[in-house]
């Protein structure tokens, strides 16, 4: 018995290591990215210290950065769930863009179609398209990987082409606001979509509608789906072993392309937020699907490793992102320092992210032999009534 | 309407498809040389944008643009050379780590450009070299010997890396690493090397794309290359990894870019319209993926990081 307690406090501690790791990754990563950054500042001419200090006032200094903040992470957040899904099965989705744009379309269409209609209906019904939408965009991949052995990186990456000339031309050509027409000026958006399809704002003339609440409502319930029950366990299965599921009986096919149908839908709905609680209240393009999505189909990849692939932890790290998008501006005001840093800064997040990943899963196999050997002795020494396999990592 | 079909603005059309097609024709056979090793580069499209700038930045700066072109070249060599460490050394997830690559080009070269331009200058272009005699000939001289020199480089590309790739040592050991890189190993292949190798290839070219379609422009902007870096990438599995099939893939995008460029400007179709067309090429490819993926089995140990012994 005596010789039990070391052992068990020597495995808790392990496994400490290895969860504190598997967090420091993302944050070594910021940091890093983070010095690059200040690097570059300095050689724009900016001083790195007081430009940084702009930015986080910018972003998190006053109730009106913090509202801005929170509309900026609104779109990553729920991308960055959807990434969260695909890749919990294992799949790959590069999408996010062109479901975002799809959904958007989706809910456009939907919106112009609801003159006379009710808020409560038109509303829902609205955000609902969005959702269909994206999951539609999602699905083709997803079907195409599972049942045409098609890899759903090239699909996804090819939709995101389709769905960019898709909006250029309905919002050229049928969806076009007709005064557009009238007065010659032909830029191609829609009309203004009916007001009873405004997101409700929390603070009458204010900024903050409920998109931002709606994404964390989606977040929370994603996080049930995928751990509290079946569907989401199977889906998890998949991931972790292809073979093992379906050896357990499940069907990687469908669960395949549900994990891209759901992770499409929240790309979309995050479109659907982005035109309903958009300024103008109505859908524009400027030819590119960045100039509609702001890269944050991409933007959520990187919210999703830095939430560590959790749709919980990627709340705050959404926050966080957006809030780096927002500082830009004020750091552009600031040290005439372009936007675009961000984006750079970004990119290398997700180098540092991907190159670190393989120190830490290095670390926890050799944490894994260490818990298994400790455990063999503590088998060997005594208590033959202990088996000390069967331990589930949550975080596999 | 007449007119359209008139021999000059056909041989235009098409030859305007040609121009067109060069940049996606070299960034996707340096794509195809990193895949037939193994290795997916997803950042394709942010080496581009990196060498479009430099390019044109270059040859605002010094009006030449084969200065430009070269340090496009080096730009693609850099990147392509930090790709590898980050896919062949530091066994990165594939399918995540090019996503990091492009979002550093996308935002790097709008940063640079507003930095440093900041207003579109326009900047010199490459010089017709119509070659002599060959360019004489009817409709074919003006169709295919009417082009400036990168253009008949890109094309002399092709068949080069057909040898390079199937005759010589160097390209038997990309394949024998891409498809197996275990027994290559055990040959005394150096599987990291050769990885590479291919991969900063892949670099180089789409550094060499993305000037060339800057300095052919004349022009640069943010997101210049729209998208056209993952079109790429898709072309080689719609090439089924050779590049006699990526050069047919980069043609069918050109000309029938080039034929809406046509009816767009001519009025002939709605603008609306014209977006419509442009959406065929990349349906054509989601097809042909489908295709692809039932008639030509990509490299075996694509996306799969090597360990030795692992």
């Amino acid at each position: 018995m005596t010789s039990r307690e070391p052992s068990e406090a020597a495995v808790r501690r392990s496994r400490l290591g290895s969860h504190l790791l598997s967090y420091s990754v993302p944050v070594l990563a910021v940091l890093g990215a983070f010095a690059i950054g200040a690097v570059m500042l300095a050689a724009l001419g900016a001083n790195p210290f007081t430009g940084f200090w702009a930015m986080a006032k910018g972003a998190f200094g006053s109730s009106g950065a913090l509202v801005e903040t929170a509309l900026k992470s609104t779109p990553l957040l729920l991308v960055g769930v959807g990434i969260t899904i695909a890749f919990r099965a294992n799949v790959i989705n590069i999408g996010g863009e062109g479901q975002m744009v799809s959904g958007a379309l989706a809910s456009t269409i939907t919106a112009l179609g609801m003159t006379d209609v009710p808020a409560w209906i038109a509303l829902p019904l609205s955000l609902a398209a969005g959702v269909a939408g994206g999951a539609l965009w999602g699905a083709i991949p997803g079907a195409l990987k599972a049942y045409f052995g098609v890899n759903e990186i090239l699909s996804t990456i090819m939709l995101n082409v389709v769905a960019v000339q898709a909006m250029n031309w309905l919002l050229r050509d049928p969806l076009i606001d007709p005064m557009e027409i009238e007065r010659g000026t032909r830029i191609p958006q829609t009309a203004r979509l009916p007001e009873s399809t405004d997101l409700p704002l929390f603070v009458e003339g204010g900024r903050l509608h409920i998109g931002p609440l709606i994404a964390v409502g989606a977040a929370v319930l994603v996080y049930v789906l995928l751990w509290r029950t079946t569907s989401g366990y199977r889906l998890r299965a998949v991931g972790l072993s292809a073979d093992a599921a379906r050896y357990a009986g499940m069907s990687v096919e469908k669960n395949v392309v549900w994990a891209l149908t759901l992770s499409g839908a929240m790309s979309g709905l995050a479109g659907a937020i982005l035109v309903l609680g958009s300024e103008g209240h109505r859908m524009v393009t400027d030819g590119s699907t960045i100039g509609f999505t702001g890269s944050a189909g991409f933007n959520g990849i990187v919210t999703a490793l830095f939430g560590g692939l959790h749709p919980l932890w990627t709340i705050p790290s959404s926050f966080l992102f957006g809030g780096l998008l927002v500082g830009a501006i004020a750091l552009q005001r600031a040290a005439q320092v372009p936007t675009a840093l961000v984006l750079a800064l970004n990119g290398l997040v997700v180098l540092f992210v991907v190159s670190l990943d393989r120190y830490r899963r290095q670390l926890k196999e050799r944490e894994e032999r260490s818990v298994s050997s400790i455990a063999a002795a503590a088998s060997e020494s005594d208590e033959p009534d202990s088996p000390p396999s069967g331990e589930d990592d949550e975080h596999g | 309407m007449a007119d359209i079909f008139s021999a000059t603005v056909i041989v235009a059309t098409l030859s305007s498809g040609i121009r067109l097609a060069v940049p996606l024709l070299l960034a996707s056979l340096g794509e195809a040389f990193g895949q037939r090793s193994g290795v997916l580069n997803l950042g394709v499209d942010g080496i581009m944008l990196l060498g479009a700038f430099g390019g044109y930045f270059t040859t605002l700066k010094t009006q030449s643009p084969w200065l430009g072109l070269a340090v496009g070249l080096g730009v693609g060599l850099v990147l392509g050379l930090l790709s590898s460490v980050i896919s062949v050394s530091l066994l990165a997830e594939q399918g995540i780590s090019g996503i990091g690559v492009y979002l550093f080009g996308l935002g790097m070269s709008d940063l640079l450009f507003q930095k440093l331009v900041g207003t579109p200058l326009p900047a010199a272009s490459f010089q017709k070299s119509p070659i002599p005699f060959l360019s004489e000939i009817p409709v074919v001289g003006d169709l295919f010997f009417n082009h400036s020199i990168p253009i008949y480089l890109a094309f002399l590309a092709i068949p080069v890396s057909t040898v390079i790739i199937n005759r010589t040592r160097f390209g038997m050991n990309i394949r024998a690493v891409g498809e197996n890189p275990e027994a290559a190993d055990s040959q005394g292949i150096s599987v990291t090397r050769v990885r590479y190798a291919a991969v900063t290839i892949g670099g180089i070219l789409a550094g060499a794309a993305g000037a060339v379609l800057a300095i052919g422009l004349g022009i640069f902007q943010q997101n210049l290359t729209n998208a056209q870096g993952f079109i790429a990438i898709a072309l080689v599995y719609f090439g089924a990894w050779r590049p006699l099939g990526v050069m047919a893939g980069s043609l069918v995008y050109g000309m029938v870019s080039a034929v809406v460029l046509l009816l767009k400007t001519r009025g002939i179709i709605p603008l609306g319209a014209s977006d419509l067309a442009a959406m065929i090429p990349a349906v054509i490819t989601v097809l042909a993926l489908v295709v692809a993926a039932r008639r030509f089995r990509a490299p075996t140990a694509l996306t799969k990081p090597f360990i030795r012994g692992g």
